[in-house]
Order: structure tokens, then sequence, then C-alpha cells
């Protein structure tokens, strides 16, 4: 018999070479090659074989890691995404993926990698089918598939694909692969769970089980005396600065650890901290804590009744915000027109479900420590510096923030996490301590997006031009602050949609409930405000006799006209543009819809068509980015760049704007990104800003070191450069001056020239009634969906996606396509699965996200009405890319059943249930 | 921390299982997710366990004049990959739509079975075949059917003391089909939100000789159609679809849950049933 309660020696062929490991049995595969030999390429996102992102080939077979015993590797062969695969496959594969966008964030890359490496070994002419078959275990929340696919597709016909190169002065526009794309897809890049210094303690936090409570705790030393490898267990009272965080200055309501009291299930109350041993066998029931429950607010109706608790003492009837929007006289402007139409809707909690949960760790530095360091995923070091440092009670100077790479964010990786727990619990044991999250305490910890409960009324006159239209919306906060304001603020100007409408009155709240705090989600409110405003859009349509599309067309705004918030819109309002480059495609659509559904009863084709806009920047606030530029003496040149790039590929369409404003290739800059030693601050990665705004700083940049060159060499403004070693030549027409920069002054890094640039969108404040200019430019689009429900079973398939968007420049085409890719995923996945309930969806099988088998074809057209304010005219596209398609599938839906569908995501039982009542109404 | 066991035999296995509460693994596809979703909430206790996968007489899919035979350790991919006759090819289809690849490549089908999920889908398909689980114990070996199996809500026939190991299925005549359909909310990885196993054997002119049918998560656990399927013996497997009525699906009680309603559970299964039995009438005619 073999009984094993410590390691055991484990024999196997590893990538081709034979590795003996002395492993405890029952740790998972991914575990043991992860932490015992340090081949992190393969990656943890559920522990339970719901993502995928664990994918290896276990005797040429894909599996997943962390459902493996390791003890049954012995004698195996085993692949992972640091091999070259049978046949140098994976290799193949690698330079596919990086040559097609396929990889964005990249952290379920390797898993697709071995999943498609085990597909192309044993099936070397694969169908799509066949492909979505072998990638349907590996979700990927960024590409929504589709390059993943082709990218396969190619290597399957021995199709090399290869990204071009830029030359110098042409890398705006072209189609280079991403800069930080290679180490994604050899499976070297680092994630926040992939590193930590050796001698790290590891942190697992202790979260309630209540969403409302007060609590107390037992004799936590006696514990702490009693477990072997338990250094300290944090509460509340070892945070040594101000236990609170939050995203506005004013608003710091959130505790690091929970001082007695909590407001949601999930909220933090303490952290243990040890050996991993310790901390992974130690039980929350065996941690003494008295809880006492209270009843919680679980709906916004629950918390605006009047005799509601208050949840915060600054937070009267629980609202934490208004919004507000008001021209002309709506109300009375319905009466006066030709058709009206309104309706309530409702949308849920929606999960970000990036595929890296939160990770990282702290790093005390020095004596003391003098600072500490925090290394973790992050959308926004500089906003996690400020409340980093404001836990431990430090000057910002004493803090620094190490982004690692960040596996998705879409706006949950804005707010903090896990760095002021890791910075108190490196302060306290002035040890490295390590965390890494797991998913259900990423699903039950972090924000969501805002679930609404929205009214709207919209009129028209008989030629269908919108008339007047009103929304009330109630946005569902949860417990905390976090961006609620932000939602209740952009909803406004908004929520009417890219129309002129001359009449418009719009008020939201945010209010307070016992739930997981709602933060930022791609879109911040207005996805669920875009499926209102665009489902009245059809029923004036119907109304009035109106084809859906011709309406559209009728009202978008367009150059020239004044929004609702009284902004004209001088140049990049490409809507109309978009809307004529989708015709064909709903004229075509609208005929092999009726010709499908004469023929079929029970399977029912629909079409339907949705606009959207959105403002880039933050809502009439300063939001600037700074950049900088530099050549070293030895020919060096860095661009330093603190805009966190979170897979959507910023530092890519950085650098070829900065790149052509200098006018070096690309390839000749080294980057530093958004480290907050050595990057000035660019702002957060979100509100579809980067691009924009960065983009300007960087071509700011590019422009000042350009400058002080041709001064240098007293060149004109047409010359053209070259950067050989230290050698710098500029030729200017016959002319050419090459200089050594060696010989240059430098200072005390070895800098002799740098250029540095700062932007910041120029914007108005709002008034009382919500006008002024809140962006300096909006993105906008326009989609088609087209769908197949079983009218029988109420199950939807969407078929096609026909995305038109308008972007001022695509700066990288294939960047901007995967863009939209992932945000068609994303929004199919709001209109028909996802929906976080707290307590009962708190993983990736019971919170559904879309798979490789979902998502249908997707055809785009890029429309470049370019932005004058914008870098090289672009703007930007990461939200405009997910708010149209929610609302195009619910029109797709309505048109064929007839069901207007008012809450989503549209389950199939909702769609039944619908189709039911319709029935028995007709009957 | 828990114990490992990895027995090379099942005499040595057997008398773990007697000796200690352990949780056996096979594949570990249902093992680790209920550990990680135990200490998702701070629940960091595990079983014992025994690891039976070393046990080289639990592997392998073979047959006897009168069984196939699933060995414990077959896992899906094992069955969708086999080459077998038309009456597993409800079997065949589960074995696909069990969560993806890689589930498929570690999962196996006794194990779908002793974690006894309603939403598991082995079961409806066993259920249908009237398949046997071979169960042992150090006193010996016995089979239980597979009706008798499941007995509750993740509950099985199971002894402490006793591992699976093996399915047998028993042969059916040639002419026997088999379908499965599964209804989820996405393509992949997804839980079955109701699903329906029906196999018949007609006739070669088309008369139903014997039908089964299993619907799973539609109760605590699946359940075969018994008056339905005594109505359509005799009757033409063309148009059978069409004499489902709700009468036959009675028993049923499916609960509301994130997935789907009760109601709708219910409805669904219908629809599947009646999509089954026209599925297995185009199989039969284009046999024909």
């Amino acid at each position: 018999m073999q009984q094993r309660v410590d390691t055991e020696r484990i024999v196997l062929t590893l990538n081709g070479h034979e590795q003996t490991i002395d492993a405890e049995p029952f740790a998972s595969l991914a575990d043991t090659l992860r932490e015992k030999l340090g081949l992190t390429g393969t990656k943890i996102g559920c522990e339970a074989g719901d993502c995928g992102a664990c994918t290896v080939l276990l005797d040429g077979r894909q599996v997943c890691a962390c459902l493996v015993p390791t003890c049954q590797a012995d004698g195996c062969d085993v692949t992972t995404v640091e091999g070259a695969g049978p046949h140098g496959l994976t290799d193949k594969l690698r330079n596919a993926f990086l040559a097609h966008g396929a990889a964005q964030c990249g952290i379920c890359t390797p898993g697709m990698l071995m999943a498609a490496t085990d597909l192309l070994a044993t099936q070397p002419a694969p169908s799509r089918a066949d492909i979505e078959d072998a990638l349907g275990g590996v979700l990927c929340r960024c590409t929504g598939y589709t390059k993943i696919i082709e990218a396969v597709a190619d290597v399957a016909a021995n199709r090399a694909l290869k990204a071009p190169t830029a030359e110098a002065g042409h890398a705006v526009g072209s189609r280079i692969a991403r800069v930080d794309g290679f180490p994604k897809v050899a499976g070297t890049d680092r994630f926040g769970a992939d590193e930590a210094p050796a001698d790290a303690l590891w942190m697992r936090v202790i979260r309630s089980p209540h969403a409302r409570a007060q609590f107390t705790f037992g004799d936590l030393d006696a514990l702490k005396a009693r477990v072997p490898g338990l250094v300290a267990v944090l509460t509340a009272k070892d945070v040594p600065g101000e236990n609170s965080f939050g995203v506005f200055p004013h608003l710091k309501d959130q505790p690091v650890l929970a001082e007695g009291h909590v407001r949601f299930r999930g909220e933090a109350v303490a952290a243990l901290i040890g050996t991993r041993e310790a901390i992974e066998t130690l039980s929350d029931r065996d941690v003494p804590i008295t809880w006492e429950r209270l009843p919680a607010l679980e709906t916004t109706e629950a918390a605006v009744d009047q005799h509601a608790p208050q949840l915060h003492d600054f937070a009267k009837g629980n609202i934490l915000a208004r919004g507000h929007l008001r021209t002309g006289d709506a109300p009375n402007a319905h009466a006066q027109s030709a058709a009206t139409a309104e309706g309530n809707f409702e949308t849920a909690f929606v999960e970000h479900a990036y595929i890296e949960p939160e990770a990282g760790y702290a790093l005390p530095v020095g004596d003391g420590p003098e600072r500490i360091e925090v290394v973790a995923c992050t959308q926004a070091p500089y906003m996690d510096l400020e409340d980093t440092a404001r836990a431990l009670g430090f000057p910002p100077s004493r803090v620094r923030i190490r982004p690692t790479a960040c596996g998705g964010g879409f706006g949950g990786k804005l707010d903090v996490s896990v760095q002021p727990l890791l910075a108190v619990a490196a302060w306290v044991t002035k040890r490295p301590v390590r965390i890494i999250y797991s998913r259900t305490e990423s699903m039950a910890s972090t924000t969501k997006r805002h679930p609404a409960k929205i009214w709207a009324k919209s009129s028209a006159d008989a030629q269908g031009r919108l008339t007047s239209f009103e929304m009330i919306g109630d946005f569902n906060t949860g417990a905390y602050s976090s961006w609620g304001p932000t939602v209740a603020n952009r909803v406004p100007v908004h929520g009417m949609g890219p129309y002129k409408v001359p009449n418009a009155w719009l008020r939201t709240r945010a209010i307070f409930t016992n739930t997981t705090p709602a933060g930022a989600f791609r879109g911040f409110g207005i996805p669920q405000a875009a499926i209102a405003n665009e489902t009245l859009m059809d029923d004036l349509a119907e109304k009035l006799g109106i084809d859906r599309w011709q309406i559209r067309r009728a009202n978008a705004l367009d150059h020239g006209d004044r929004t609702a918030s009284g902004q004209v819109i001088k140049h990049s309002a490409g809507l109309p543009m978009c809307l004529d480059a989708l015709k064909p495609d709903w004229d075509e659509g609208l005929a092999r819809v009726a010709a499908f559904n004469a023929t079929s009863q029970r399977v029912k084709r629909g079409l339907g068509i949705a606009c959207m806009w959105y403002g880039c920047g933050n809502t009439s606030l300063s939001n600037p980015s700074t950049m900088r530029i530099t050549l070293a003496q030895d020919g060096t040149l860095t661009f330093l760049n603190g805009a966190v790039d979170i897979g959507q590929g910023s530092s890519t369409v950085l650098l070829q704007i900065a790149a052509d404003a200098l006018g070096l290739p690309p390839q000749a800059f080294r980057m530093i990104v958004g480290d907050t030693d050595l990057t000035a601050d660019a702002g957060k990665t979100s509100a579809s800003r980067q691009t924009f705004v960065s983009g300007n700083a960087s071509r700011l940049a590019g422009e000042d070191l350009r400058r002080k060159i041709l001064a240098l060499a007293n060149a004109g403004p047409e010359a053209r450069l070259s950067l050989e070693s230290n050698r710098l030549t500029i030729i200017d027409g016959e002319a050419s001056r090459t200089i050594d920069l060696a010989t240059l002054a430098a200072d005390a890094n070895g800098i002799v020239l740098d250029g540095n640039g700062t932007w910041d969108p120029p914007t108005t404040t709002l008034d009382e009634n919500g006008q002024g200019v809140p962006y300096a430019t909006y993105g906008f689009a326009a989609q088609i969906a087209e769908v197949e429900v079983d009218t029988q079973l109420g199950t939807t398939r969407v078929v096609g996606i026909v995305a038109a968007h308008d972007v001022g420049r695509a700066v990288n085409p294939t960047l901007v396509e995967g863009q939209i890719h992932g945000g068609i995923a994303q929004g199919l996945g709001l209109a028909l699965m996802e929906e976080f309930i707290p307590g009962r969806t708190e993983n990736l099988h019971d919170y559904l996200i879309p798979t490789a088998g979902d998502i249908p074809p997707i055809k785009i057209h890029l429309v470049e009405d370019p932005e004058l304010d914008g870098p090289y005219g672009a703007k930007g596209v990461g939200e405009p890319a997910l708010i149209a398609t929610a609302p195009a599938i619910l029109a797709a839906i309505r048109h064929a059943t007839g069901v207007r569908v008012d809450r989503v995501p549209v389950l199939p039982h909702r769609l039944w249930a619908a189709l039911k009542a319709g029935e028995e109404a007709e009957a | 921390m828990a114990s490992y066991f990895r027995p090379a035999s099942l005499e040595e296995a057997l008398v773990i299982r007697a000796d200690a509460d352990v949780m056996p693994i096979a594949g570990g596809t249902d093992v680790y997710p209920a550990k990680v979703s135990r200490a998702g909430w701070g629940d960091m206790s595990h079983k014992d366990v025994l690891d039976i996968s070393a046990i080289t007489s639990l592997r392998g899919l073979s047959q006897s004049d009168t069984h196939w035979r699933l060995g414990a350790l077959v896992t899906w991919s094992e069955v969708a990959r086999a080459s077998l006759p038309a009456s597993l090819r409800g079997l065949q289809q589960a074995a696909r739509e069990v969560g993806g690849v890689q589930i498929q490549n570690r999962g196996t089908v006794a194990g779908n079975i002793c974690t006894a999920s309603p939403a598991g889908d082995g079961a409806p398909n066993l259920l249908a075949l009237d398949a046997e689980i071979e169960l042992a114990s150090r006193t010996g070996t016995r089979r239980v059917a597979m009706r008798d199996f499941i007995t509750g809500y993740r509950q099985t026939a199971c002894r402490p003391d006793e591992l699976v190991t093996a399915i047998l299925i028993p042969k059916l005549p040639e002419q026997a089909e088999a379908i499965f359909l599964k209804l989820g909310a996405r393509r992949y990885l997804v839980i079955s939100i109701a699903m329906v196993s029906a196999l018949a054997v007609c006739d070669g002119a088309g008369r139903i000789l014997d039908v089964r049918l299993a619907v799973g998560a539609c109760s605590a656990t699946p359940q075969r159609l018994a008056s339905l399927e005594q109505a359509l013996i005799g009757e033409p497997i063309a148009g059978a679809g069409a004499k489902v009525g709700k009468q036959h699906l009675a028993h049923l009680s499916p609960i509301d849950d994130v997935r789907g309603s009760a109601a709708y559970r219910l409805d669904a299964a219908l629809t599947l049933v009646r999509d089954a039995l026209d599925g297995l009438a185009g199989s039969a005619r284009r046999a024909a």
C-alpha cells in the first residue's frame, strides 16, 4: 500500500526532457509546474476546469493541469507552452497568434496554444467546427475568439501570415504585431501570480459570508500561537494609515479591512499571513469570529425605502450620487409628437470575468522599511499608489507600484484590490508577502457592472425625427462608492443615444445596497442605457411604419449637430458614414431573413440594428497624460510610457504614434511601461482614453524630441532620421549630418536628449442642467445582429454581426478589429447569458461567458472620420466596441419572434416565458 | 494535510476503502472543483484521497457476447473515439458534450455517475441503456441496475466500503438507434438545463419494438418515461414525437434555479423528447 502524506518522487518527460521532482501527490499539476518547476507559462484562472487557461498536453492530449493530481503525471509526457510542441507545432502557432493579433492580454494564450497544438497534432486538416470544438474548453475574454480561430486555421492550411514591419514615418495605420506580444505567446510574460520573492509569505483573506453583519474577533494571538507557520492575522487595527480607499477623493468609503461591520458578502475582515501550508490549511471556521447578521438591503427599491437602514452616514436615503441633464421641455414635447414609446428595462450585475484573478506581492525596501513596492496586476498604477500610500500613512514617494502584465481588466482592475492589503501585510511583517485571489474570491469581492432599472420615453414626429427623450435610471452601486458617480454622470449625457433630440430630460441615481460593489465596466452604464433607447427607437419605427435603419439614419448626429448637452460636434462624427456602410448588409440581411422564415416554422431568424456613441476620456474632468522619450549617449531610445496595457494594445498604439512623431521606426525604441518610479502619470487605462489622450501626449513627446534633434542639426521639418547604435543621422534633402551621441553632454542617467508631452482633453464643466462640453470627442458605431431563435426552446444563436465603427483613424487596424471582436463577445454575453448573483454565481460554470462556439462570423467596416484633436485623427474604441451589440441582438430577437425584450440576459427560460405569454395573448 | 493513497491493485484499494473515509479520485474533474468550491468560502479541509488511476484492471472498454463493459477508468474521450454500435450513439454524443475536450480527456463515465449530479450527462444515457453498475468491496462484487444506482440528489447506492469497478451495458439488436439531446445556454462548457436520451429498436416496417426514454436535469435523479415507452410499443417510429404529451412527463419534478425555471424545464423536456423521437425516426428512415 502506498500512503502518501508528504511528497513523492515523480519522474516525467517535460517538453521532451526527463525531469524528476519531489511533489505533493495531490497538488495539481498546474501548481507543481508553476511553484515547483517555475514554469509559469501554464496559467491558473479558476482551478475548476471552467476556463482552460491551465491547458497542457498529458501524453499528447489536452487536459486542465489544475485538475490533474501531480502523481498521475508520473511516467507521462507533459507538454507545456514553454515547449516547441510536436513537430514544432506550438512554435508555428505562436507566430500565427502574433501575426493575427490573436493574443490580447495573453492570459488565455498558453491554454489556447496547447489546445490548438493537440488539435493540429491529431487532425492536420480541421474544419472551423473542429477548431471550435478543440478550443471550446478555453475561455478568452478579450478577443472574441475570431483571430484565434483564424490563426489556428492558418497554421492548419500551412499559411504563414507575417505582420509587417513599419518603416520610419509609416507606423500609424500599420498592422504591426503588438510590441509586447512575443512574451505572451511564449508563455514568458509575467502576470500577477507569476513571480514573487522566494522568501515571500503567503496571504489569504477572510471574507464575510454575510451581506450585512456586525462581527467581533476572539483571541487571535492564541490562534497565532496555536497554528505553526501562521505569522500574523491582520485586522483593521493593523492598518497604519487611513483604513479606507475609493476612487474619488471625497468618497473613500471602503475599508481595507472591515471595522466590526460589513456591508456585502465577500468584504474583507481579516487576513492570514504565513507559510503557504499554514494559510491553506487553516479554515475560516477556525478563526475566532462572532457574527451577528443584520437584515440586508438587496435591491435598490429596498434601499430607497424611507425605513431602510442607512448604509453610509454621508449618503442620505442611500443615494450615492445623482445625474441630470435637461434641455428644452421634454414632457410637453412628448404631448406634441406624432408617436411616443416608453418602457421599463432591467439589467443584471455583470462580472468582468477576466481570466487572471487579482494577484501580486509587496516588497519592503530598506530599513523601517523605508518604502513599500507593490507588484500586481492593475489598470491604474497611480491610483493604486495613492490608495496604498493612504493605507500605509506614507507620502506617495514611499510607495512604488510596478504593474505586472494584466490578464484582462475591462474596468475591474481600476479599483485597488490586493494592493493595500499586500502593502499593509509587508509593513506589519517586514517581509515580502504575496497573494493570489481564488476565482470565487475575485468574483465575490471585486466590482461589477451596475444593475440598472431604467424607465425611458421617446417621441418622434411623423417623419421619424426625434422630438423628445426622457429617462429615469436607478443604478445599483452595491456597498461602496467605487465608480458609482461616474455611471450616474455618464448616463444622462449618452442616454438618448447618438441622435439629435431637441428636448431631453434624464435623471439617474446611484444607490447603495448590501451587494457587491458596482464600479467600472466597459461602458460605465451606457450599455445598460443603450438597451433602453435603442428599443424605443424600434418602437417608434414600428409605430410610424419607418424602416429601423432609416429612422436611425434620419436622427444620427452629424458634423455640426448639437448634442443634448449643448455641445456642437465639429468633426469626427462618423455615425452617418457607419450607417451608410451598413446599408447593403441591412438590405441583404432583411431579404435573407425573410427567405429563411418563409420556409421555417419553429426556428425563426431576425435582424436587428443598434447605434451607439461614447465620450472618450473622463466626464468634464481634467484627465491629463504625460509621456517621455529619452535618447541616451549610447543610442538607447526609450519610450517611458505610464499607460498600462491591459491587452487592448496601448503599448503598441502609443509607440506607433510616438515613432511617427519622432520619425524613427517602432523597432528603434525600448519601452518602460507603467512603473510609478520611472514613468509619469498617464492616467488610468479606462474611458477609452489611452489612444486619444495618451496618444496625444505620445505624439507631443515624439514631436518635442524631433524638434530638439532638428534644431541640433539645423535641419528642416521634412528631414529624415536614422539611428545606428550611437550615431544619429539627419538627412535633409541633399544634406546629411551624423551626430555621435557619445559626444553630447549627458545627464546623470546618460540621457542626451529627451522629448516630453502632456495633453489633457479640452472639456468644460456641466451646469446644473448637464449642459456643457463633457468630452473632447466621441466614438460612434452601428452594428447589425442576425439571430436564429428556436421558438419552442427559447434558445437564441447569433449567426452574424456586422459592425461599423468610426475610430477617427485606425492606428493599428489589427488591434482595432481585436477590440471590436472582443467588445462584441462581451455584448453578446450581456444580452444572452451573463448574470452575476451574489452568493450563487461566484464561479465560471454558473456564471457563463461566451465560448469559442458562441461567437458568429463578424464583419467589420472601419470608418475613419478624422478627429482633428486626436493623434493622427485617432480616437478610442475600447468601450464603443461593446455598447451596440446587446441592443442589436435584442432587436434581432424581436424581429424573429415579436418579443420585445426588456430584461437581460435573455436566458432561454425568459424568452420561452415571453413567447408563451405572447401565444396566450393571441389565443 | 490529506493522506494520498495510490494503490496498483483493486484489492489494495478495497482495503483502504474499507478502513478509511476516503474520497476516490480518477480523472479529478469533479474532485478538484468541489475542493475549490469549499475553499472559496474558507473551508480548507479535504478528505484523504484514494487514487484509483493506477489500477490497470479498471481500464479499458471491452465486450462480451452479452455486454459492453466500460472499466471505471474509461474516459469520455475513449467513449467518443471508440467504434461502437448505433445503440451507444447517445452515450457517444454525450461524451462530446461534457465540459470541453480537456474534461472529456480526463473525466470518467463512472465518475460522472458517482458524482450523481442531477445535471450529469452520463446518467440519462445509462438509464436508457438499462446499464448495470458493478461494485466491488472486500466482501465481494455486486451489480446494481442504473435505475437503482442514483438514489437521490448527489447520492448513490455505492456503499462507503465499495468502489465502482465497471459499467455494464447489455447489447441490443443491431438495428437499435440512440440519440442524446442536451440543452444549455452556451455552446461549450455548459451545465445542462435539460437533456434527453432516447433509444429505439424498430422492426423492418419501422414499428417500435422497444423504446427507452430518459430525461435528465428535471428531477433530483434522471427519470425514465415509462408510460410513454409503453404507449409507443407497436407504434410507427415516424410520427412518434407527435404522440408525446405532458402527461408522460408528469412524474418529473424540476426546480427553479439560475439556469431555468421549473415550468421551462418541463416544457423544454417535452420538446426535447419529441425532437429525440423525430431524430430517431430520421435515423430509421436513413437506414431503410
